[in-house]
């Protein structure tokens, strides 16, 4: 039993080596378009990232419009130029800018009365943006407002505008319909502004005081392997795209068969002596050996080139490898078996790969689907083998980690094995 | 050595396979004939243990085959009627792929394997890969891929489908060699003079049936003017009435045309003296004389009443 296995087994292999073409596709593209999206998901973590399109549009010109405008030119997340309102919503139409903030006329003034008048009408700024990048304007308006209030507090606290409205806020105070302690204690802190700036004016050696700033810092890490090992974006990609590509493997073993059928390979095959058992599990085998193989040289290339290790349990990564390679195996049995023709056969096996490679997180991370769509990719086998790559490579977690995804995957090839086994048409047609 | 029992085999409403019952000893090339959807490959394929009749039995050397992995099967060669090689990998790496399913180990597959070679004349070729051979070549290699284990019973579906007739006459010394060698041969085909060639006897099926089971001779002997004589007059306008020669003794019938008449009869050494001999003593003299035996086609024809190409 055990010659005519290993030399269909053997004869699976070679043929596919055979074919170079198909091998330089299966190997050759996961590596090209992994490369590609890890670059684009955050590379090895060296890379900066790319700055936000902003347009400015100043039709106020006062010095706080003018403040405003320079503090957001000097930050990291933003490329700020400046615009009119006209060219700025024509560039946001066309895609040219993300978003632009348009400051109208009067709103420095504004801005300083109702800083110290709650009662005060308060001025608005524009923003202009693109539908299709919400998640960058939410971001812009953030900024923006830290910005606008230490532009504003800064000039109110220190600046010419400031002592003049100061004066002018003292002089109306009674105007206010503010209760009369309110107004009392508003009035004790204007004037107490009121000395500030007298005493800073006195002495040319202090530097201008800044106004209110935002009252805390953000501290941010990116929670890896280890405290100095950085996120490597090519650890996710490479392994989502070598699932999808395995899967592709296993659509060809399912298309090999049922082609087989059509020539007379098939019936010399099931005329020798051999047992189903034989027949399909030579060509699981093989499958599987291939799927490995292919595996192994893409993650060997992403060590060497974009230094992608396996920060974690290499007993696990092989595990997870070994068993999803094993339910790709599986699963291109189960397209032979279930198929009728080639031709009618591939479009569906490939579409249901796509699904699978889709909704398991292969092309981006599931965290980033609609929350029940998150509780349905649970259910599918490429979730657990990208859950299991991620936590052996780039989470850099243990062994334990890998058991669940192990032997999720292994009882996937089981049961696709099994539907197999009990669907495949063994007669020979015709 | 072969011995196929009221085979019946069923698809739906329609019965491919209908009661077929014949026999194969050591030695003999059985013909299979048929048009296309008679049941000769669907009889085939349940004799090589591919397919499951719905009832009647095989047996190979007074033994019923059981189960995929029966021994018995090594005592079959099966050259399907689709080529059943590999096209990607070499004409050696076949057939050590398709030594190695009867489980024949490295040093024993290459010696057959070198001897299989030599007489489908491939030996040259072997290293060279399948899919650079013409359809000649691989129905060769088709042939030494069934044959490689050494079986007793080579079963061969339709094996020169396509082949030019150099390939042809190869294929045909190849089975007589085999023959030669007392290899049982059972020959389906659509090829009158391939049978009539090879085949000790012919099977003939028809709609899943069998309607006749006879040597070549006997097969002639069921027809009515089984041989033709055809005669040409000094003077073509002088003929004798047919009337008169259809009276004649072992004259199965009578047809003129161009001052030609074609005269069939049963028995050619018989009856030709007789009907010479009248023609001459009421003043008829030929100038030219033939005669030729009725072809299987003509005796499917006979049978069926339609041509074994339909």
């Amino acid at each position: 039993m055990f010659t005519p296995f290993l030399a269909l087994a053997r004869k699976d292999v070679k043929l596919y080596f055979h074919d170079r073409r198909s091998l330089m596709m299966s190997i050759a593209a996961p590596i090209a378009i992994a490369s590609f999206f890890g670059f684009v998901f955050g590379g090895s973590g060296s890379t900066e990232a790319s700055r936000i399109p902003v347009l400015a549009v100043d039709q106020d010109a006062s010095a706080i419009s003018r403040e405003i405008v320079s503090r957001l030119t000097a930050d990291k997340s933003l490329d700020v130029k400046p615009s009119t309102l006209d060219l700025a919503r024509e560039a946001v139409r066309k895609g040219k800018a993300t978003v632009a903030c348009v400051i109208p006329r009067g709103f420095g003034a504004a801005a300083g009365q109702a800083f110290f008048n709650p009662t005060a009408a308060k001025p608005e700024i524009g923003t202009l943006y693109d539908p299709s990048h919400v998640a960058e304007m939410s971001m812009v308006q953030g900024i923006l407002t830290g910005h606008v209030m230490e532009a504003v507090s800064k000039e109110m606290f220190n600046g010419r505008t400031g002592r003049e409205m100061i004066g002018d806020t003292l002089g109306r105070l009674d105007q206010f319909g503010l209760p009369p302690d309110q107004k009392k204690n508003l009035r004790q802190l204007l004037e107490g502004v009121q000395k500030l700036n007298a005493a800073g004016q006195g002495s040319a050696a202090q530097p201008p005081r800044e106004g209110l700033t935002v009252p805390f810092q953000m501290r941010s890490e990116a929670v890896t392997s280890g405290t100095s090992v950085p996120y490597n974006g090519y650890a996710h990609a490479f392994g989502g795209m070598g699932i999808q590509f395995i899967l592709f493997v296993g659509i060809d073993v399912g298309i090999a068969l049922l082609l087989q059928r059509q020539t007379g390979v098939w019936k010399r095959l099931r005329a020798a002596p051999l047992s189903r058992a034989v027949l399909l599990g030579s060509r699981a085998t093989s499958a599987a050996f291939t799927s490995m193989f292919v595996l192994m040289v893409i993650f060997t290339f992403a060590r060497i080139v974009f230094g992608v290790r396996i920060q974690g349990s290499m007993a696990g990564f092989l595990g997870v490898c070994a068993a999803f390679s094993l339910m790709t195996a599986a699963w291109g049995l189960l397209i032979a078996a279930l198929g009728k023709t080639p031709e009618a056969t591939r479009g569906i096996a490939i579409l249901t790969t796509l699904l699978m490679v889709m909704l398991g997180g292969a092309w981006v991370p599931t965290f980033i689907f609609p929350a029940w769509l998150q509780k349905l990719t649970v259910v599918i086998p490429t979730r657990w083998a990208m859950d299991g790559l991620d936590a052996t490579t780039w989470r850099g977690l243990g062994f334990s980690a890998a058991i669940l995804p192990i032997a999720l995957l292994t009882g996937a090839a089981m049961a696709f094995g099994a539907l197999a086994v009990m669907r495949f048409r063994w007669e020979a047609d015709g | 050595m072969l011995e196929v029992i009221a085979l019946r085999k069923s698809y739906g409403g329609i019965v491919a396979v209908d009661g077929v019952s014949l026999e194969a000893g050591a030695g003999e090339t059985i013909g299979l004939l048929g048009p296309n959807g008679a049941g000769k490959t669907t009889t085939v394929s349940i004799i090589a243990g591919l397919l499951r009749p719905d009832s009647g039995e095989v047996l190979i050397g007074g033994r019923p085959l059981r189960g995929d992995t029966d021994p018995l099967k090594r005592n079959i060669g099966l050259v399907p009627q689709d080529i059943g090689l590999y096209p990607e990998i070499s004409a050696r790496e076949n057939l050590h792929l398709f030594g190695a399913l009867y489980g024949m180990d490295f040093s024993e597959r290459c010696r057959t394997i070198d001897a299989a070679l030599d007489l489908v004349g491939l030996a040259e070729r072997a290293k060279d890969r399948v899919k650079g051979f013409s359809g000649g070549m691989m129905r060769r290699l088709n042939l030494a891929a069934a044959m490689l284990h050494d079986p007793q019973l080579l079963l061969l579906d339709e094996p020169t489908v396509g082949v030019d007739p150099q390939s042809r006459n190869a294929i045909f010394d190849n089975l007589e060699t085999l023959k030669k060698r007392g290899k049982t041969l059972l020959y389906t085909t659509h090829y009158m003079e391939e049978a009539e060639r090879l085949c000790d006897r012919m099977v003939i099926v028809d709609h899943g049936k069998v309607i006749a089971d006879d040597t070549m001779q006997g097969l002639h002997r069921r027809l009515p003017g089984a041989n033709i004589l055809t005669i040409e007059f000094e003077d073509s306008e002088n003929g004798p009435r047919l009337e008169d020669l259809q009276a004649l003794p072992g004259v199965q019938s009578v047809e003129a045309s161009n001052g030609t008449l074609r005269v069939g009869i049963r028995d050619l050494a018989a009856d030709t003296p007789g009907i010479l001999q009248w023609l001459v003593e009421h003043g008829h003299p030929f100038e030219h004389l033939a005669s030729q035996r009725a072809s299987l086609e003509t005796v499917f024809l006979k049978l069926t009443g339609r041509s074994l190409r339909d």
